[in-house]
């Protein structure tokens, strides 16, 4: 099995692999069920995608939702780059893809998506920029790996995995969609450079 | 970026991140119950205007309201300016009041970099290391424009790189007109100006752009045409016989529209001299961008606003 070949990363020295290519789409496959199970009828719940991977994470889940339940739910982005409370601690960044499904989301089941859950800070913005497109009738977090080190009072609903950390790690999460290939990997020390998730100080 | 004063301090890279964030900013107010963005909570942007203006102030004062900075307006009759108070101490003050950004017209080419000169060495006098923003300066340059019509391009046609663009009237008195050559040029687009030889500037020659006296030789090959206002405001002489005479050469009429190809657009950067520079028909016209460039100044205002205010001080 693909998950055999963990700590065997080509290229990556240091790196230990957490979840292999085959682990991703089963996990992904895992909280599609659970998300069916939880919002079993609700025809208008909406998968709201963080960028960049939440939103590729989002359009993945919502496929295999539609493959297991025959009904697969729309999908949006929502940007929280405007919403973040460290703007002033770097230099302006670049924004990212806002696409809220026409209509809006008043009244509906959001499932807020993200590839990595630490802080919560993200998370925070997203529920403030929510708020501004509309009025959900319940908000729902679904994240790939929870890393721990919550700085809010924030907990997802359904979680792919969760990896203790230390501060000093980095979660590197790869997308085939933006980096090739799919994996989840820790790294130790600064310096990650592809993947993402709130690791970044 | 401290300061945005001209295209020229702008590489390609930079103005098409600063039109790429417009459009996001633009999706992420699309349709949405709440107008207002959290991101600029406690700045302050002062816009200063020594000349008239609807277009630039109201936007640059709603881009900053949306994004949450305090916006306050002066005007050049109604302060102390009329009391005779020099640019540097109005400057100086509207600084030690703690202006994170300040939004500058004024009829003196160049007044902009004198005011970020002055902000970028008396920060430590005032407190505030202020932010300049350049509004128009004399016949120099209007950087906001350029980018919004940049935008409104880049919009209509996909693509701004090898596009033909004409600009047509004014050139002389326009600074509409060199920050569009400039920013065009940097973006990749082939600028041709239009303008009869009395209203071209001197060293036009080493613009990035070919000059020709002929608009109906043009027409034909343009993806766009941006028509100038003629600035009566700033004659000193005179440029033309009568202003029937340059309507009948440099003015865009119905039948010089139709010289346009299909694809053409036709921008105006306001306010419009119906029926001198271009006829109301043409204005009006599903060709015309003229109400699109009004909505993109405010999102582009937004995004330069976003840009110098909103991450860390360099």
């Amino acid at each position: 099995m693909a998950n055999d070949r963990r700590g065997d990363v080509p290229g990556a020295p240091g790196d230990r692999e957490l979840l292999s290519a085959a682990d991703v789409t089963r996990t992904i496959a895992r909280i599609a069920h659970q998300i069916i199970e939880k919002t079993a009828g609700d025809e208008r719940a909406v998968l709201i995608g963080i960028p960049t991977r939440g939103t590729i994470l989002a359009r993945r889940l919502s496929a295999a939702i539609g493959e297991f339940s025959g009904t697969a739910p729309e999908v949006g982005s929502v940007d929280v780059t405007l919403y973040r409370d460290d703007l002033r601690r770097r230099p302006a960044r670049a924004l990212e893809d806002t696409d809220v499904p026409d209509g809006g989301l008043d009244d509906r089941l959001v499932v807020l998506v993200d590839d990595v859950l630490m802080s919560g800070r993200t998370v925070r913005a997203a529920l403030d920029a929510l708020a501004d497109h509309g009025r959900p009738r319940a908000v729902q977090l679904a994240v790939l790996v929870d890393r721990g080190h919550r700085e809010l009072p924030i907990r997802a609903d359904y979680v792919g995995k969760n990896v203790p950390t230390s501060r000093d790690e980095q979660i590197l999460l790869l997308l085939a969609e933006t980096d090739g290939v799919d994996g989840v990997r820790l790294q130790r020390g600064a310096g990650a450079g592809a993947g993402s998730g709130e690791a970044a100080p | 970026m401290k300061h945005l004063l001209s295209v020229t301090d702008l590489d390609a890279a930079t103005a098409t991140g600063l039109l790429d964030t417009a459009d996001r900013l633009k999706q992420a107010l699309l349709g949405r119950e709440v107008r207002k963005l959290p991101t600029l909570r406690g700045r302050t942007v002062i816009t200063m205007f020594y000349e008239n203006s609807t277009r630039t102030r109201v936007s640059f004062e709603i881009a900053g309201k949306w994004m949450s900075a305090d916006t306050v307006n002066v005007s050049a009759s109604g302060s102390s300016v009329s009391k005779g108070e020099s640019l540097r101490d109005t400057s100086l003050t509207l600084s030690a009041m703690g202006a994170d950004c300040v939004v500058v017209r004024h009829p003196a080419s160049g007044s902009a970099h004198r005011m970020a000169a002055w902000a970028d060495r008396d920060h430590g006098m005032t407190g505030t290391h202020t932010s300049i923003v350049n509004a128009g300066d004399g016949t120099h340059e209007h950087p906001t424009q350029a980018l919004l019509d940049a935008a409104t391009l880049r919009d209509r046609l996909g693509s701004i790189a090898g596009r033909r663009i004409g600009i047509v009237g004014d050139v002389l008195h326009s600074r509409v007109a060199r920050s569009n050559v400039f920013l065009l040029a940097t973006l990749g687009a082939e600028v041709v100006v239009i303008a009869p030889p009395t209203l071209q500037p001197v060293g036009i020659g080493q613009w990035p752009c070919r000059v020709s006296p002929s608009l109906d030789a043009e027409l034909p090959a343009l993806d766009a045409v941006m028509m100038l206002r003629v600035q009566a405001e700033r004659m000193h002489g005179s440029f033309f016989p009568s202003s029937r005479e340059y309507a009948i050469g440099y003015g865009l009429s119905e039948a010089r529209a139709a010289l346009l190809p299909g694809h053409a657009v036709v921008l105006h950067p306001g306010p419009m001299v119906r029926g001198m520079e271009i006829a109301p028909s043409v204005a009006d016209s599903p060709a015309s961008a003229v109400l699109a460039q009004v909505a993109n100044g405010v999102h582009v205002r937004m995004a330069v606003l976003y840009h110098l205010l909103a991450g860390a001080p360099e």
